[in-house]
């Protein structure tokens, strides 16, 4: 479990990383995918059990000894939503980017910032 | 150079959020009470063998529904944003006809696909097709399930506007299938309320025998449903996107 969560938390460094450093929208997009697989692998390495295999029942795991023999089956549900969650997510990002460059004509995140003096008068 | 710091920082005090979760969480010995009732009931009481499928369709069943509707609003969200605007297909349909008026050559604009790419886009088309759906209708059986085998029939369509970016894919149709197949996962879920314990129960189908096509009470059948709405939402996005 220890190299997988280790790994894991070092993704989500990463991805936050570059989230906050980067300027194109796009590697901002890339950095959070990186960030959202840092968090499944941490979910996964939470439910993993030394020596089990995996939940489904056949004939190296009798139905009997189920809870004795295979890992737990709950964090691999739920990043299967997660995974399924961070793909819609992240087409709906890059449609946005889309969209933002269709208004200015750039990825890059200072051509979008509002000009300081208008902000003051309105 | 203070603003990389500051970063810095705030990535440093993250990990010390997250540290607790990295030094407390022992090695786990055994499954925890919920685990062990899932893995025990999954078999006996709903006859899926692959656990996970079990937790995900019936046990989390509320939990999917939702994910399937989370799914579904970027699906809308994306179709929205990238809508062409009147202007916009004016436009194009101006361009359009200059270029066929103007140019001898029509393929000018678009460069050329290779010859392997198409035949062998239309040669595997249908496979990965089956394999999709093998995938999700074998869900309460092995590793895989509806999301999966939904994912694996949007690569293939992916695939086919890879090969040839002229084809187009009837957003009608494929809001048809998505919707359709939506509603009868609901109107299932509901069936579990009426026949059954309750709100998604898949107990109100016989449970056969355990491991066979046939088995698992409605879990394959809403399975096969998830399967089929990913797959068409998520090939609606791939046309969405692919101007």
């Amino acid at each position: 479990m220890a190299i997988v969560t280790i790994l894991g938390f070092l993704l989500l460094g990463i991805g936050l990383w570059g989230m906050l450093t980067r300027k194109n929208i796009i590697k901002i997009i890339i950095g959070f995918s990186i960030m959202d697989t840092g968090v499944h692998l941490i979910i996964v390495s939470v439910g993993y059990l030394w020596g089990r295999t995996a939940p489904i029942i056949d004939a190296a795991v009798p139905q009997a000894q189920a809870a004795q023999r295979v890992v737990d089956p709950i964090p691999s549900a739920l990043v299967l939503t997660a995974i399924v969650i961070g793909l819609a997510v992240t087409a709906l990002m890059l449609s946005y980017a889309v969209q933002m460059h269709r208004s200015r004509g750039s990825l890059n995140i200072d051509d979008f910032r509002l000009p300081v003096r208008k902000r003051g008068e309105a | 150079m203070i603003k990389r710091l500051l970063i810095l920082v705030a990535i440093a005090l993250f990990g010390l959020m997250l540290l607790p979760l990295l030094t407390d969480l022992g090695p786990f010995k055994q499954l925890t009470p919920l685990a062990t009732r899932y893995a025990e009931g999954g078999t006996g009481e709903l006859g899926a063998a692959n656990l996970v499928t079990a937790v995900v369709v019936t046990y989390r069943g509320l939990d999917t529904l939702g994910e399937v509707t989370v799914l579904f609003a970027a699906t809308a969200g994306v179709g929205f944003l990238l809508r062409k605007s009147s202007r916009q297909k004016d436009e194009e349909r101006g361009a359009a006809d200059s270029e066929e008026a103007g140019s001898a050559g029509g393929q000018a604009g678009r460069s050329p696909f290779s010859e392997i790419l198409s035949t062998g886009s239309v040669a595997l088309f249908p496979l990965i097709l089956m394999f999709g759906a093998y995938i999700f209708i074998h869900g309460h059986l092995t590793p895989g399930g509806g999301f999966q085998g939904g994912v694996v029939i949007a690569s293939g369509f992916a695939l086919l506007l890879a090969a040839n970016s002229a084809r187009r894919l009837s957003h009608g149709v494929l809001q048809l299938v998505e919707s359709l197949s939506g509603a009868v996962y609901v109107a299932l879920g509901v069936l579990g309320l009426v026949l059954a314990a309750g709100f998604l129960d898949t107990t109100f189908l016989p449970l056969g025998k355990l491991g066979q096509l046939f088995s698992a009470g409605a879990i394959p059948i809403i399975y096969s449903f998830v399967g089929l709405k990913v797959g068409s939402e998520l090939t609606n996005i791939l046309e969405s996107l692919r101007k």
